[in-house]
Formats: structure tokens, sequence, C-alpha cells
């Protein structure tokens, strides 16, 4: 076991797979000499060379194209999109072509690809750098979009997007890039993608999370444990699929929920986990079940992040409302 | 001094046409004929006659429902099949929707071109041996996927090249200068096949650029460009041997703009080239006809007859017929079959619809 950050965590990831297959290759923009703008990739060049970890030129939508057509020649590509702001400019190599081969090709062929890139807010980014897309892509079938929230599931889930047959979207939130360390083995090891993690356990409520709510989430239930409430919180970390059992699971026990994300109201995932709730266990609720989510306006200009994001005040209010219904 | 601007130093002066035979199927530029034998010669000219009449015939299965999306491709025989001619076995061949022929005769059986056209994921199992991505919609977003492969063959050290292709219109599209550039700055060896029927839909060529022909637009990329005389089979031949040639010597990509003419509507699906294309225009390209010139020249050669045209176009026909037959055989979609495409191992998701529809579809037996 050693501290990592987690995007020492998601380096070393990359390092144990380029080691064990010699067809992972991982390519995007400053990803090579630079080490990637978040220093993500630093060191895979001088250790596997220009041929395992190489720089394109910038284009989002060349570098999925790019993916598929290794792909295709039996590689395993770990593609980055700078920014996921920029994912826009590869909507159809992602959602269209990566996502379809498998089905289009009546299993003839796949990809097996990971796409990784950073987003989330709190860091003070300029234009469509911090914007929380994932909603976009949990609606693309064939796509499995993952969200870890700490440097041990970012390892497990990266080596397990990595060695998935599919496209795996990887969605790494900046903010919790550097911002605490934790014990991750130094040996390879999977999380199993498309299954939660009760990270608190509780028995009032039910918060269902996924990327850097999931530690805002973990400060409400401290707060309010001084009040008497005991939340269980459900870190997703895959937010398409869902795991399903595990929310019901939960529900059937606290019989109430309030699903929290960074994402404006209108996206990301909270309507589709809500809907599953009502479909699974709406005899189990005491209450509708709360949410906790941005304004459904454009992702704020950097020096109003403070009153736009998400907070531990948002969910405690709403935890209260939903408790006191 | 050639400035920007003068006459003398416009970039489609470095982008003339290559021409072999003209409509009269006379060699008028022996220099740049290429070498095929007398076997090749008649191979080339049956593919061409089989595929005019597999695609009259496919025309008129649409009409009749038996076959569903079609993008008719007589005219475009020389440009097809004369550079899929080049291809090697195991060079990978990316299509655009009206690059059926090539996938044929690249090793795709007739009947799962048709379950392609009728809409049946059988359509898409393509043959283990059989290097080829399946036709692509997305206008363009096959040049991305083939710098890909390109320069995946490269990785694996192999001498294979990609042969991709697309239209006039797609010229205009992101993906198209952005497969090119990436091939140029990988050295992959990809061939960029533009077949310019100078109409996408409706929109004539005039009204995608102002460039005076596309071959130069690989200028943008830094890679050779070449324009050819598309319904010249000797001509598209060679640019294709060529590039393909630059491509395995290392050398990097090429782009082939091919001059050529779509007689049929754009698709099958409604379209009325009558709304804009004069009958002159085209009455003017049906003088081009390659099969016309392909013919004078081989019969001048002693190559080929009335009777080698007959009993081609006789095998074109038994041949669509039992295609046909055998694509009727297949069984019909599932919703399980579909689901079980989705994922090498299905997800929580996936397998509750499995379970639900697999129970819906006992009950249908």
């Amino acid at each position: 076991m050693t501290q990592m950050t987690m995007i020492q965590a998601i380096t070393d990831a990359m390092r144990t797979e380029l080691r064990r297959d010699d067809n992972v290759l991982v390519f995007g923009e400053d990803v090579a000499k630079n080490g990637g703008v978040f220093r993500a990739t630093e060191g895979l060049y001088d250790e596997f060379g220009e041929d395992r970890v190489f720089d394109t030129p910038l284009a989002e939508s060349g570098i999925a194209g790019l993916a598929l057509g290794l792909a295709l020649q039996q590689f395993r590509p770990v593609m980055e999109i700078q920014f996921f702001g920029f994912v826009f400019e590869a909507m159809d190599g992602i959602a269209s072509q990566l996502a379809r081969l498998r089905y289009r090709s009546g299993g003839h062929y796949h990809a097996p690809v990971t796409i990784r890139s950073p987003f989330g807010g709190g860091v003070k980014t300029p234009e469509l750098h911090a914007d929380n897309l994932e909603g976009l892509f949990a609606q693309c079938p064939g796509l499995k979009v993952v969200i870890p929230s700490n440097p041990y599931d970012a390892k497990g889930m990266l080596i397990a997007a990595i060695r998935d047959n599919d496209p795996v979207l990887f969605l790494e939130h900046m903010k919790l890039y550097r911002s605490f360390r934790e014990e991750v083995p130094k040996e390879a090891y999977t999380v199993e993608l498309g299954k939660a993690n009760i990270v608190r356990e509780g028995s009032s409520l039910t918060l269902i999370t996924y990327g850097a709510m999931v530690r805002t989430a973990l400060k409400a239930a401290e707060q309010l444990q001084k009040e008497g409430i005991e939340c269980e919180i459900i870190d997703l970390r895959t937010i398409s699929p869902l795991d399903t059992e595990t929310i019901v699971t939960s529900i059937r026990k606290t019989n109430r929920a309030v699903v929290v994300q960074e994402a404006q109201k209108q996206a990301g995932i909270a309507a589709q986990v809500i809907a599953e709730i009502n479909d699974r266990a709406l005899l189990h609720l005491e209450a509708p079940v709360g949410r906790v989510s941005a304004p459904d306006s454009v992702f704020p200009f950097a020096s109003a992040e403070n009153v736009w994001l998400p907070n531990e005040k948002d969910i405690i209010e709403q935890v209260k409302a939903t408790v006191n219904f | 001094m050639d400035l920007p601007g003068n006459d003398s130093g416009r970039i489609e002066n470095f982008f003339p046409t290559l021409r072999i035979l003209d409509t009269q199927g006379h060699v008028i530029n022996e220099q740049a004929k290429p070498e095929m034998s007398n076997d090749e010669l008649k191979e080339l000219m049956r593919r061409m006659v089989y595929t005019r009449v597999w695609d009259q015939r496919a025309l008129k299965l649409n009409r009749q429902g038996r076959l569903g999306f079609y993008a008719p491709v007589a005219g475009q025989e020389a440009s097809m099949l004369a550079s899929e001619f080049v291809m090697d076995q195991e060079d990978w061949l990316l299509p655009s929707y009206r690059d059926i022929p090539q996938l044929v005769w690249h090793g795709l059986p007739l009947y799962k071109a048709f379950l392609y056209s009728r809409g049946h994921f059988e359509g898409g199992q393509y043959p283990e041996e059989l290097k080829a991505v399946m036709p692509q919609i997305i206008i363009a977003a096959q040049c991305t996927q083939a710098a890909g492969i390109a320069l995946g063959l490269k990785k694996r050290e192999k001498k294979q090249v990609a042969f991709c292709y697309f239209g006039d219109g797609a010229t205009s599209q992101g993906d198209f200068y952005e497969g090119m550039n990436f091939a140029g700055a990988y050295r992959a060896p990809a061939i960029f096949i533009c077949q310019n029927n100078r109409f996408a839909i409706s929109v004539p060529v005039e009204k995608q650029t102002a460039a005076a022909s596309l071959a130069q637009k690989a200028v943008a990329a830094g890679i050779r460009g070449i324009q050819v005389d598309g319904m010249d089979p000797l001509a598209v031949y060679a640019a294709a041997q060529k590039a393909r040639e630059h491509a395995i010597a290392g050398d990097g990509p090429t782009l082939i703009e091919a001059l050529t003419y779509r007689y049929g509507p754009h698709t099958m699906a409604g379209d009325d080239p009558t709304r804009y294309r004069t009958d002159e225009l085209t009455g003017e390209w049906e003088k081009r006809d390659p099969l016309i010139r392909f013919r004078f020249y081989l019969e001048r050669l002693g190559l080929w007859s009335q009777e080698d045209e007959e009993q081609t176009a006789e095998q074109a026909r038994a041949d669509v017929d039992e295609a046909l037959k055998q694509a009727d055989r297949v069984s019909k979609q599932k919703v399980t079959d579909l689901l079980g495409f989705m994922f090498e191992k299905p997800t929580q998701n996936i397998q509750e619809q499995l379970d639900a529809y697999s129970a819906r579809e006992g009950d249908q037996r």
C-alpha cells in the first residue's frame, strides 16, 4: 500500500496496464513528453516510448476516429479528451461510432476503448472546461460511464475500464485530482464497473451521489448526524449502467432518498435515478425522492462558482425537507 | 516570380486531370498506362459490367420493396472498381453508404449486402477474412477511422493499406480534413478516394467550395493529391496503384479525386434528380460512360466480345436472384438479438430487458 492522490492512482493504473498488455496505447493532446496538462500521463512516455504513448494533432473528432481504427487493429486505446467540455467535437466519434461498433457489426467487431477526460467545478477553470456533461453519455446505448470519487476507486476502475472489451467513458473530477491522499495498493486490482459502493451506512435516508459530491455529501452527513439524522451514502461510481440493486436495497431499509449531483437539474443522471426508484421501490418510500442539483443555467463564470455549485448546505436542507415531509 | 493570386501560381494548376483512355477507348497517355495482364483487364471489365447489371436489378428490387436503403452506383464503376482492383486481400476498406460494390468485390457475400440494404444485423456480420468496416452513414466519419486503421497497420508493421471512400460533399466535413491531416502527421498508409460525382444530393460541387479541384485539398494536410478521370478505369487504377506503392513504402497517404457521375438518383428514398440536374448534363456524362470506353479498348485488343458481355450479365442476374433467396432465408431479428450485441457481457439493465423480451418472444413461439 502507498499513499496516492487520485491523479497518481490514475497514472499508476495506466502504467500497470501499459506494462501488462502491449496492445494498450495512450494518446491525446499533450499526453506524451509533456505528461498531460494535469500530469496524468507523467513518466509514461519515458517508460514506454513514442510507439505506446503519443501526442495527436489538436482535433478531438480525429482522436476518437483514431481510437476506433486502432481498435480494429486489435489495439486497446486509452484516448484522452483534454477537457470534457470539448467532447462535442467528438460526439459522433464516441456516441455514433465507438458505442455502436459491436452492435452494428452484429458482434463481429468491438471497441475496447477507454475515453479519459477531466471535468468538474470548484477550481475556477475558464469557459467549457468544467461542465458536467455525463448525462449526455449516460443516454448513449453501448457506452459505460464511470466517475470515481477517490484514489482507490480511480485506480481499480480505470484498470477495469481498460480491460473492458467495450467502450468506457472515464470521467475524472478536477477538484478531486489532488485534494486528498488515500491508501492505494501497489499491485493491479479492479473495481467492478456497474457496481455502486455504500460509503457510509445509515438508517434515516439514502443519499445517492457520485463524483465530487460524494465528499460533500459525507460532510453534510456529519452535520446531520449531530441532529440525529443518519444518512446512508451510495457512491454510484458507474452512472451508466445504474446499479439499481444497491439503490433499492438501501431504500428498502431507509425509506427515504435524495439524489445529489453537481450537474444542472435538467442534466446529469438524477432524474433517471429517481425514475428507477419510483419504478422499483415506490411502496417503500415515506416521501418523494428529493434532489440536489445545480441551477439550469450555463456553467457559471469562474467567480460565480461558489454561489452556483451545489454544496453541503443545499444537501442538508434537502435532507431535512425529505425527512420532515 | 509566382505570387499568390497570379494565375500561373494558382494551386489547381498543380492538379491536372490524369487521363489514359479517351471516350472512344483510345490510349492517350501511353506513359501513364498501368501494367495489367490480359486476364486482369478482362476481370476488371467483367466486374464493371456485372456491377452495372446488379445496380439496375437493385433499383427494380427496391421499387418492388424487396430491398431497402440503396444508393445507385451506375456511372461510378471505374472509380469504384478500378480502385478496389488495386487492393490486396489484406488491405482495409472503409466505404461510404454508396460503396457497396467495393465491399462485395473485396469479399462481402452479395446476400449480406442485400441484408444491409434491408436493415438486418447479419449484413454487418462480416466473414473473418474480410478486412472492411461496415458502410458509413455519417459522412466523412470513415476518414478519421481510416487514419486509425492505417496507423494500426503501420504499428503492426504490416505492408497493408487502408482505402477510404467518400463523395464530393464529404470534403466539406471536418472529419475529412482531420482524417487526412492525422494520416499525414503519422505518415500512415491510407488512401483517401473522393468520388466527385458533382452533386451531394441536390447541391452541386461549386456550392461546396470555391476550390477549383478537390484534389488540391491534400495541400492542407501536406500530403499527395491527384485528380483523375473517374470514368477512366486505367487512370483510376494507375492513380490508386501509385498511391498504394507510396503508402507501403512508408511515404504516407494520398488523396485521389476521381471525377465521375451517377446516372441514377442520390438514393432510392424518393430523390428526384430532374429537380436539380439537366438532361443535357446527364447526356454529356453518358458519353463518358466507363463501360463504353473500356469495352472499346478491350474489343480492340480482342479481349472482350458481345458473348462475354452477355455471359457476365446473365451471371450477374443469376447471382442476384440466388443472393436474394439466401437473404430471404435468414431468420427475422428479435429484440433479444439486438440486446445481445450491446456489450460483451450484458449490463444490469440489458440483462433485465433480455429476460423480459425472451419471455415475450417465448410466448410468441
